[in-house]
């Protein structure tokens, strides 16, 4: 990062760049675009099979929907948590970032140790990976792929928010310098907004 | 923003040079011969496919067992020794697993054919056309001196190694590698019982989705590089088509590849924890897999085929010496080309039995596809009209690609009509197509590449006389062995049967089949003198100049070699790639970076 300057002095000579601050940005919003298709396949192989079974039972009644409305809500505050340590490195609050990073891992571990439960708890009352004692079997496979193939998402952002909470607390942000937020922050906003749709239509529908 | 910066490369270890190096250039030529390596045990396996064809369920030659140990028992030479001695004494080892005797039974047939496909198309073609001429072609030819994110394209080298390491390791598990196809239509794939395949499926499909990782990387990185970093004055419609070419293959991949990696996923999960997702025993429908498979799948084979004519309209129009005819309408026709591709996968299941107002749809997108695909032939041939051609090897190539993909598409068309698809479905017409359009098409390209850009990566030039020998050879032996197989289609003849010889039917066309086998072993045998050329010249070649071609993209104003970061200063642009005979100069050629 002591070469900011030289990157920025290079970065003139390119043409009409999209992301001229930071290529990562740029890069970032490629990958999920391609994230969102593996996540598009499965959700439309969860319909495919759902419209063409008789015996799917209703999600609602069997899954519950009040821990995991409270796991949505929770993982759209850590969005907005996300959002507010990204506006407290813009003003140089390093003390800001830093806190508000914590929240949102908090929130990212909350969630997951919420899912380990209801994982447990469905488990115990025999839902797995290829049974299903209420209905068709494929309902507990997609169940279990979708919201881990998920679970999987938010894992690997905990992590990621994590090197940059370590970064932080270096004092290698700043003002000026904060493209590891921005680009944590997007991937973040996108496991929620994946969430979200998850929760709907594995929940909610 | 470190991820902008490169790596200081002034003091390199042999570890940071050549092993996992962060420079685009090394990263290419790593894919070039990870790609090459791939592409010789391709070919082999296609070789012991058309032996099995054209003589089967006889004992391989040298290896297998002779006539006389076949007709009396007795033994005849070393080779029947050894194997008598290992039937005498019960020895399992991997020959008398899975080849007793020498001869390709069955069982291994269809590992054949499944690994020959899928080595040829995710591990010989992608490395090549993708990995090697991206890597290589798209810093250079926009003016940037390395990708976007140097190290998550080391990463994405060497996490396809590995990748590469898995599939071969499927060949030396009990079971055999997968026999599935290269589509792995399950329940063929998705149970043991049914191919007794075990570990050889698993470890196919694992090595596929880590394959997909490298592939994501890749994609991420050349867009990213394409859309940020050319150089001043290299604007969109100022890149070569190669780069369109490569920019608009990234895009498809990065929206095909996670499909493929998610319907990959649920197959393991079919495989190993008894889901059924396509099962349909348990609720679940192996049309589904076929439908994913194809959505990944069709834009897949514009992945093979969009570098190919890239790379075919820059080598026509350096040779043609003529600007490329309609520059733009080409770009055009590839995002069109793209854009359908996505729309038409339903065209590979005519057969399954969809609804037939649904298959009319598709064919009406498939057909479609035909519009671009003829504006960029007809813009090839517009380039040569009245042009003063240089034969060289790399424009023999490229000729051999708009020539033969011509074929190849217009076998297409009879395909993307439902009725006409309805006969020759799965037959060997599907074969003759496949191979006009991927060897015929991307391998001509990539013969033609690799002739051209090999002086700008080795800094030696291919000996041409070998060069035209090998092309020669390799375009009549290729006819000769896949155009008959039109016939053998048309005549019935399935494809993926192991020995045709059981159909009375078929036993009137098996002179066809060992004609075949003949000229695909001639076949081979050219492409022995094509990578003798490539390493011999590797060290031995005429040492070249920066701009042996006389071309005007950037990459020829760079170093031969281009040291790392490629250009000393950063390089403006001032006009398009492809102005040849311009009037009032001496030269016909007027580089990109020349002042006008």
């Amino acid at each position: 990062m002591s070469e900011s300057a030289v990157v920025n002095a290079t970065q003139e000579s390119y043409e009409s760049p999209v992301t001229p601050e930071s290529w990562g940005k740029f890069g970032m919003w490629i990958f999920l675009a391609g994230d969102a298709m593996s996540f598009g396949a499965l959700l439309v192989v969860y319909g495919a099979l759902r419209a063409a079974t008789s015996n799917w039972p209703i999600p609602a009644e069997t899954l519950g929907i009040g821990l995991t409305a409270f796991m949505t809500f929770l993982l759209i505050v850590s969005s907005l948590t996300m959002v507010k340590g990204l506006s407290a490195v813009k003003r140089g609050d390093i003390a800001g970032l830093k806190k508000y990073l914590g929240l949102t891992i908090l929130g990212g571990v909350i969630f997951l140790s919420l899912q380990a439960y209801e994982w447990t708890h469905l488990i115990h009352e025999g839902l797995l990976f290829s049974e299903n004692p209420w209905g068709s079997a494929l309902f507990g496979a997609t169940f279990f792929s979708i919201t881990g193939f998920h679970g999987m998402h938010v894992t690997g952002g905990v992590i990621y928010l994590s090197v940059v909470l370590i970064n932080a607390q270096k004092g290698k942000f700043s003002a000026e310098n904060y493209n590891l937020v921005e680009l944590v922050g997007l991937y973040w906003h996108f496991v929620d907004l994946v969430w979200i749709l998850v929760f709907t239509l594995v929940y909610l529908i | 923003m470190t991820e902008n910066d490169h790596v200081e490369h002034s003091k390199q270890s042999i570890w940071s040079k050549y092993i996992f190096s962060f420079d685009h250039k090394m990263i290419a030529k790593q894919y070039l011969l990870l790609g090459i390596s791939m592409l010789i045990l391709g070919g082999l396996l296609a070789m012991l496919i058309r032996w099995q064809l054209g003589y089967p369920d006889e004992p391989l030659p040298i290896i297998g067992l002779s006539d006389q140990y076949m007709e009396t028992g007795e033994v005849d030479g070393v080779v029947d020794e050894m194997w008598d001695g290992w039937f005498e004494d019960e020895t399992e080892n991997w020959l008398t697993m899975t080849i007793p005797g020498g001869v390709i039974g069955p069982e291994f047939y269809n590992s054949l054919f499944t690994m020959h496909a899928t080595i040829m198309i995710f591990f010989a073609i992608m490395p090549i056309l993708v990995g090697c001429f991206g890597n290589f072609l798209i810093p250079l030819m926009i003016g940037a001196k390395d990708m976007a994110f140097p190290f998550l394209n080391m990463l994405s080298f060497w996490v396809a190694f590995i990748g590469s390491i898995v599939m071969l390791w499927g060949f030396f598990v009990p079971g055999g590698h997968a026999a599935a196809g290269w589509t792995g239509y399950p329940p063929l794939s998705s149970s043991v019982e049914f191919s007794g395949v075990d570990w050889g499926q698993n470890l196919w499909i694992i090595s596929l989705m880590i394959m997909g990782i490298s592939s994501m990387m890749g994609a991420v990185n050349y867009i990213t590089t394409i859309v940020n970093m050319r150089a001043k004055g290299m604007t969109f419609f100022r890149m070569p088509l190669t780069v369109w070419s490569l920019f608009i293959v990234a895009i498809l991949l990065l929206l095909a590849i996670p499909v493929l990696a998610s319907a990959l996923s649920m197959l393991l999960f079919d495989r190993i924890w008894g889901t059924s997702f396509f099962n349909a025993s348990g609720g679940g429908d192996p049309i589904l897999w076929q439908h994913l498979f194809w959505f990944f799948g069709h834009p897949e084979v514009y992945v093979l085929i969009l570098p190919g004519m890239g790379i075919a309209s820059d080598l026509l129009s350096t040779f043609a010496r003529k600007p490329i005819f309609g520059y733009k309408a080409m770009v055009y026709a590839m995002i069109s080309i793209a854009v359908l591709g996505f729309i038409v996968w339903g065209h590979h299941m005519f057969q399954s039995g969809m609804n037939p107002a649904l298959g009319m749809t598709f064919m009406f997108s498939t057909m479609a596809i035909a519009v671009p695909s003829a504006i960029k032939t007809f813009n090839w041939l517009g380039t040569l009209k009245g042009a003063n051609i240089k034969f060289t090897v790399p424009m023999l190539n490229t000729l051999a690609f708009v020539s033969m993909f011509v074929i190849g598409g217009l076998s297409g068309i009879f395909m993307a009509s439902t009725p006409v698809d309805i006969f020759i479905h799965d037959t060997y017409y599907i074969v003759a197509h496949i191979h006009y359009v991927v060897f015929g098409g991307s391998m001509f390209a990539l013969f033609g590449g690799i002739y051209y850009w090999f002086p700008k990566m080795f800094g030696r030039g291919m000996n041409m006389t070998l060069g035209k020998i090998h092309f020669w050879m390799t375009l009549i032996f290729f006819n000769a062995t896949f155009f008959p197989m039109h016939i053998l289609g048309i005549g019935g003849h399935m494809r993926r049967i192991a020995n045709p010889m059981q159909y009375e039917f078929l036993q009137d066309m098996q002179w066809i089949n060992e004609f075949i086998t003949v000229s695909a072993f001639m076949l081979g045998l050219a492409q022995i003198i094509f990578f003798f050329n490539f390493f011999y010249s590797m060290y031995k070649g005429k040492k070249s100049v920066d701009n042996p071609w006389e071309a005007n993209t950037l990459e020829w104003v760079a170093a031969t070699p281009p040291p790392h970061g490629n250009f000393p200063t950063p390089p403006i642009v001032y006009g398009g790639p492809y102005e040849y005979g311009v009037p009032d100069r001496e030269e016909d050629w007027l580089s990109q970076v020349t002042k006008r």
